[in-house]
């Protein structure tokens, strides 16, 4: 009971580590850097300690410090209560989808089974729509709150974006359901030990389909209209500023991770190396002992996953300075008209193949 | 069955625990400088012409009502596909008849003209 209890909490304690404490802020000056580069720019190079200035990464640094110390701005007229509301609603959410996102497989050390997931939820990719979808609120009541036209007319536009591509996204993983007949994030991951039984194998169209409309979930370039520079200012969050503004885009970094932690899970074989099974992986460091063999390969499997992880966030930063900003018409089309129908003959598909192959 | 949450409880309270204290250390923190012109809402230099609490484009409220429709006939197809392994060849006609019918409804708002923007 407290032995299950305490290693809750070091999974918890990892999974905020990474998140929050590594990935978000590293991914500012990633954003920074990638951009100078593929635009052929310097970038971030100004912030130093004594003259040394560690390629900008210092920026990290002065930029949280920037935010702590700003003014936290209301403008007149708005509601004072929700304005300071929906920077948390909209962060809350992007944490907690981590709760079911497995890490990690099953692996017996000292007597004791380590299942690497906070909680192993037999709904596990329902809770995530239905935990993601909750930011949704967050991002309508900012604008709608802050007495302000770019405000408003960027969360109208959020939320009939973000509600349209919550049904495209819905439908193309029923196909990844159908294949691997659970919901369980950490039986879809298991299951794709064999490399030729990875997701991205069994459907390749479904992979597409889920990882854009997971980009335009995100609200990210090519799907960033509700935050348009260029048309509304900044959109939800013009009225935001110093840490309640960052919270926005801390929940949307941390929610790239997420994209790229579950594309990894349903397409990408998971924790899995290709040609390599576990049972050969645990059998290599057999001369350690059975333990210490298990401990050193739920550390490989670790860094596997999040290595593929931060492939699939360095792809999401290549299309975001790749690509221009659709229209909004264009957007929801490519929502409604394309998305919906072709993932729906996908599900018909998949269901008249997995039906052959019987 | 309950506790298998536990993880994830915990973890909606540390969450709520550091997006709560983020606004109040910002709001602590921030110097308060205020006067009439800076606390306007933000219109391109300009005082604000018209409230934004006005009527918008009914659009919007379509696609709210589409959104409802469509995500629960999603929310029928979880169960069905997790068990299609099992269902066999019942299992695809039924969910064929299924989907036809959500095509039609699909194919009728489309020749309406509820998913045009212009």
């Amino acid at each position: 009971m407290w032995i299950d209890l305490a290693i809750t909490l070091v999974k918890i304690f990892f999974i905020l580590a990474v998140t929050v404490g590594f990935f978000a802020p590293i991914l500012t000056w990633v954003e920074r850097k990638q951009s100078a580069i593929m635009q052929d720019r310097i970038g971030a190079n100004r912030a130093d300690i004594m003259g040394f200035t560690a390629l900008g990464l210092f920026h990290i640094m002065a930029d949280g410090l920037k935010m702590f110390t700003k003014e936290d701005f209301i403008p007149q007229g708005a509601n004072r209560l929700l304005h300071t509301l929906s920077p948390i609603i909209a962060l809350i959410p992007a944490i907690l989808t981590f709760a079911v996102v497995p890490f990690g497989g099953k692996y017996t050390m000292w007597g004791q089974e380590v299942n690497l997931v906070i909680s192993d939820l037999d709904v596990g990719l329902l809770f995530v729509f239905a935990i993601a979808s909750i930011a949704t609120y967050g991002y309508v009541v900012a604008g709608w709150s802050s007495n302000n036209n770019w405000s408003l007319l960027g969360s109208m536009r959020t939320a009939s974006q973000m509600i349209s591509y919550e049904v495209a996204m819905g439908l193309t993983i029923v196909g990844v359901l159908m294949v691997y007949g659970s919901m369980q994030l950490t039986v879809i991951g298991a299951a794709q030990e064999d490399f030729w039984r990875w997701g991205f194998f069994m459907q390749p169209l479904g992979f597409l389909m889920f990882f854009a409309a997971s980009i335009a979930e995100n609200k990210r370039v090519p799907f960033d209209a509700p935050e348009a520079e260029s048309e509304l200012v900044a959109g939800y969050f013009t009225e935001y500023s110093g840490l309640k503004f960052g919270m926005f885009f801390m929940a949307e970094f941390i929610e790239m991770v997420t994209i790229g932690a579950i594309v990894t899970i349903l397409f990408f074989g998971a924790w899995h190396i290709p040609f390599l099974s576990t049972a050969t992986l645990i059998s290599m460091f057999d001369f350690l002992g059975d333990s210490f063999a298990n401990l050193i390969v739920m550390l490989i499997h670790v860094g596997v996953f999040f290595g593929k992880v931060t492939f699939f966030i360095f792809v999401q930063m290549i299309i975001r300075w790749t690509l221009p900003r659709f229209r909004y018409d264009q957007i929801m089309k490519l929502g409604w008209k394309i998305l919906l129908p072709l993932s729906l003959a996908n599900i018909v598909v998949t269901g008249i193949v997995i039906l052959a192959l019987n | 069955m309950l506790e298998s949450y536990t993880g994830a409880a915990i973890l909606f309270l540390i969450a709520t625990g550091i997006a709560v204290g983020m606004v109040v250390a910002t709001t602590i923190l921030g110097p308060k400088r205020e006067f009439a012109d800076k606390m306007e809402p933000f219109e391109c230099g300009e005082s604000q012409i018209v409230s934004p609490y006005q009527r918008f484009s009914v659009k919007f409220y379509l696609v709210a009502v589409l959104f409802i429709l469509f995500d629960i006939e999603a929310v029928f197809l979880f169960p069905w596909a997790i068990l299609y392994k099992k269902l066999g060849l019942f299992g695809l006609v039924e969910m064929i008849v299924f989907l036809i019918i959500l095509g039609v409804g699909l194919m009728y708002v489309w020749i309406r003209g509820g998913l045009d923007w212009e």
